[in-house]
């Protein structure tokens, strides 16, 4: 593993190869904003949110942070008027979704968005993966997946696993950005749930 | 379906969780539909979590999680195909059948599905049955077709 040498937003940053830009930023205390990502999980590059600007060999251009490979000499920009001009869309879009999360109204405080700018579309989740990737990665219980796909996606508890395992472990419940998870545990416990 | 037959399709391709999507095509071409018990049977020979099994299933629109009849027909509502009439032939379809897009009649013998484009716009407007295409149709010559399908 040898040492690779970066610039992020002007500060000379040290990494080791296979690194993601993002925990380099993290390492050296630069915030990057995230919904989707968490240290003990794979990256996911679900929300985009942590988009940074990457400038190589006199080109420039945007990537998503969590699942970018750290380069030699390569100079990220995590501020710009372009890319808060994204993160701030890209907010706008999931508060249509999910218009009562607390983490997302702390974001759009930051960047300006506007809840209002799309019309709702109240289906809660933002397909963070979290708890999926959560129950399927960690604790290898597979109790929450995703189902169907595009617009109509959404996660579904499997409700003989989760009768089984879920009242004892909840660890994935803080993860939710939105609480829908939650709401879904509830619906598949009322729904589908043989015994109190 | 028998589960003697799935277990010979999942020896095939030597019980691997890579060959899961493939497992699943066999079965529905055979079966037609993937019930429950078929999902869960193939998850646990495949050591896939069902969670997995659902997620695939549920995403190709190859794969139906509800019976489908005898008679598969796909009407094309493509853009050539609707500046055609292809609204008047799905009209006729249903009308003939008793069912909407995405549904199976009582009998078991048809289902219907629209579907945007099947790649022969000079032939529209074109309904595809059980994979064989039948193209230029009027709409006496749907109910002609129908017809000839038990």
């Amino acid at each position: 593993m040898s040492d690779i040498q970066l610039e992020i937003d002007g500060k000379q940053v040290k990494a080791t190869e296979g690194e993601t830009v993002l925990t380099a930023a993290e390492k050296a205390g630069i915030k990057i904003p995230k919904l989707c990502h968490n240290e003990k999980l794979i990256p996911f590059g679900g929300c985009r949110l942590c988009i940074v600007e990457v400038a190589s060999r006199g080109s420039s251009k945007l990537v998503v942070s969590c699942v970018y490979p750290v380069g030699e000499n390569i100079v990220v920009k995590t501020r710009s008027e372009k890319i808060n001009r994204i993160r701030k869309t890209i907010l706008e879009l999931l508060l249509a979704h999910a218009p009562a999360s607390l983490s997302l109204q702390d974001l759009a405080h930051e960047y300006g968005a506007d809840k209002n700018r799309f019309e709702k579309e109240a289906s809660f989740c933002v397909h963070c993966g979290l708890c999926v990737r959560y129950c399927a990665e960690v604790k290898q219980l597979n109790a929450v997946g995703f189902i169907d796909r595009g617009v109509n996606k959404e996660i579904c508890f499997i409700p003989h696993i989760a009768e089984k395992e879920c009242s004892s472990c909840m660890e994935c419940f803080p993860l939710c950005p939105t609480s829908y998870l939650q709401a879904a545990f509830v619906l598949v416990k009322g729904l589908a749930f043989t015994t109190e | 379906m028998e589960i003697e037959k799935i277990d010979q399709i999942i020896d095939k391709h030597q019980s691997d969780a890579s060959a899961l999507i493939q497992v699943l095509l066999e079965i529905q071409s055979e079966n037609h539909w993937l019930p429950k018990e078929v999902l869960e049977h193939v998850s646990d020979r495949l050591q896939v979590p069902i969670t997995r099994t659902m997620h695939i299933a549920s995403f190709y629109k190859a794969f139906s999680l509800v019976p489908k009849g005898r008679n598969e027909v796909h009407i094309c509502m493509g853009t050539a195909c609707h500046v055609r009439g292809a609204k008047r032939i799905l009209e006729t379809v249903e009308d003939f059948t008793g069912i909407k897009p995405g549904e199976t009649d009582v009998d078991m013998k048809f289902s219907l599905e629209t579907v945007n484009c099947l790649g022969c716009c000079a032939l529209g407007p074109v309904v595809e049955i059980n994979g064989k295409t039948h193209g230029k149709l009027t709409v006496s010559e749907t109910s002609e077709v129908l017809k000839s399908y038990e």
